[in-house]
């Protein structure tokens, strides 16, 4: 990692220190949100889907549709949380970024070790998701394991850019808003659930101006074996999510900037 | 010539420095240099610009205008260098306290890049020195707000600097606690680390500081020792007196000529003479009755009341 500063590194330990007193909670729940879902609306729900006789989804199982979207769907959310409160409170509340500041780290490195963290949040919680995925026989296709990758990407996809946006906070007011009027209508109409080509056509050039439809749509297409049935799709879903985390993370390191150099 | 720290060269060297948020100026074009060794304050009231000051030192606030050498470095292109090593004790806690005592010393250890173990050994004679070492285990959260101060001089002593920014170190604290901190920062002082120190308690002012600069309204009003101040802005002794509600407002001229200056507070009258009793005495004569008198010392508060005349403590 000769490439990565060592103040980078050092902004990451600490909330590595911070994780090793509270890994097991954690991770029992990175396996209970999917092994819930997908028993839930996976099997349960889709038992009545699949009886239906519907062609909407190709012949393919409900969990099998259902299960990679999830997957991308819930690296979006733990991105996005992960990027709210922990952020805003190495502001505000143990005001951590400060300390770090005082030392040679720079703000730089604190916006590149704190986004590398949720980075390696996200790793974990898709290759969970991922296990569990395999343990449902909701997989058709051993290009699963690029599956975690790419929730990565959609997590850090929303990270960065929330991340951004909790640098400029003062309070948590608006966190609420991110999370009702915009994590939470993605994650149900992003084709998570059902192919977006059920919403109205004035929504669906919407949805592919979101990082997650693109996740969604890698994953279930990595899940299926069909990824790269059209190369050209594959390029773009994965251009547009490389894309936004490469703005977002730019975005994050000049607001992580400003909050701390004044 | 040989390469090497030259040790005659000031600490801090500042001229012309400046800070301005927009259009309020926050430090406006001040002068002074903090030698190696000294125990250095700046003394104001909230909202001198003291914070402003001590930030622009601590590399972590550019310098709006001006000249600002820190450790023989230059403050605008040397930030973190300068950072490596400081000492920085900010006005308010930034310790996390989700960590254990001992792991917030590790862990400011290795942003200074030390190697673990290196940061544990210093992490544990630390702790040793702000007396916390059976607290080592124990989450920040449950800690004192005068341990807490402790654990945090501990922390920004981990890089072994060679000079300590303290700001406002004993803001909030009880009286004992203070002196437990004070009685820490002496022993620093003792063994030679350079502190620099914000303070508006005039005692701490007194306790600490070698030599301070009394600071106002972004400017630098005055500049000496604690002693000097007192013998070029005061006299020795000062007559306090307190009246009954009503009745300071009609002395009307009762004490004139009684001392070598008169302030009147709203809440009370102070005399000051090279003889607080004599002063005692005239105005019992004048038939002078206050509720009380007190004759004491003159302090930093009264320079700092004849300098603004404003109390530092409002």
């Amino acid at each position: 990692m000769a490439f990565v500063p060592a103040g980078t590194i050092r902004v990451f330990e600490h909330r590595a220190l911070e994780y090793s007193r509270v890994w097991r909670a954690t991770l029992f729940n990175s396996f209970l949100t999917p092994v819930l879902f997908l028993a839930s609306m996976g099997l349960g729900l889709g038992t009545y889907v699949d009886s239906a006789g519907s062609t909407v989804l190709g012949g393919v199982r409900y969990i099998e549709f259902l299960g990679p979207g999830l997957l991308a769907a819930t690296a979006m959310q733990v991105g996005t949380f992960e990027a709210t409160f922990p952020i805003l409170g190495g502001f505000i509340w143990n005001r951590v970024f400060h300390a770090m500041h005082a030392t040679p780290i720079s703000p730089r490195d604190v916006a590149l070790g704190s986004l590398g963290w949720i980075a390696f949040r996200l790793l974990i919680v898709t290759t969970v998701f991922t296990v569990v995925l395999v343990g449902f026989g909701a997989v058709r296709s051993p290009l699963i394991v690029l599956a975690i990758p790419v929730g990565l990407l959609t997590g850090l996809a929303f990270a960065t850019f929330v991340a951004a946006f909790s640098a400029t906070q003062r309070v948590m007011t608006k966190f609420n808003y991110i999370f009702r009027f915009v994590i939470q209508p993605l994650f149900l109409f992003s084709g998570t659930f059902f192919p977006i080509e059920q919403l109205p056509g004035f929504l669906q050039p919407v949805a592919w101006l979101t990082p997650v439809f693109h996740g969604v749509a890698l994953a279930r297409g990595l899940a299926l074996g069909t990824a790269f049935e059209s190369p050209a799709l594959f390029v773009i879903h994965a251009v547009v999510l490389v894309g936004f985390v490469l703005v977002g993370t730019w975005l994050a390191v000049r607001a992580v900037e400003r909050r701390l150099v004044v | 010539m040989t390469e090497g720290p030259r040790t005659d060269l000031p600490l801090i060297h500042a001229r012309g420095l400046t800070k301005r948020f927009g259009s309020i100026t926050a430090v406006d074009a001040i002068d002074f240099d903090v030698a190696r060794g000294e125990a250095f304050g700046f003394l104001g009231p909230n909202g001198a610009g003291k914070t402003s000051t001590m930030r622009m030192i601590g590399g972590v606030s550019p310098v709006t205008e001006g000249l600002l050498r820190v450790l023989g470095l230059d403050q605008r292109t040397d930030g973190p260098r300068i950072r490596a090593r400081l000492g920085v004790i900010p006005q308010t806690d930034t310790l996390d306290n989700e960590l254990s005592v001992r792991e917030n010393l590790l862990i400011y250890g290795r942003y200074f890049g030390l190697k673990w173990a290196e940061s544990g050994r210093r992490a544990d004679e630390l702790l040793d020195f702000v007396q916390l070492t059976e607290r080592k285990d124990d989450i920040v959260e449950q800690l004192s707000g005068g341990m807490k101060r402790r654990l945090t001089i501990a922390r920004g002593l981990i890089n072994e600097p060679e000079l300590m920014l303290l700001d406002e170190p004993t803001t909030g604290l009880d009286p004992q606690a203070r002196h437990l901190v004070w009685d820490r920062l002496y022993r620093l002082k003792q063994r030679g680390t350079t502190l620099v120190l914000t303070t508006h308690y005039m005692d701490e002012a007194e306790q600490l500081c070698d030599r301070l600069v009394v600071m106002d309204k972004a400017k630098i009003v005055a500049e000496g020792s604690p002693r000097q101040l007192i013998e070029r802005y005061s006299t020795r002794e000062v007559t306090e007196l307190r009246f009954p509600p009503g009745i300071q407002e009609t002395l009307d001229g009762q004490l004139d000529g009684v001392a070598e200056r008169i302030e009147w507070l709203p809440d009370r009258v102070l005399l000051y003479a090279e003889d607080g009793e004599a002063v005692a005495v005239a105005i019992h004569d004048r038939g002078v009755r206050p509720e009380t008198v007190l004759v004491r010392r003159s302090t930093l508060e009264d320079v700092f009341l004849r300098l603004t005349g404003r109390t530092l403590v409002e």
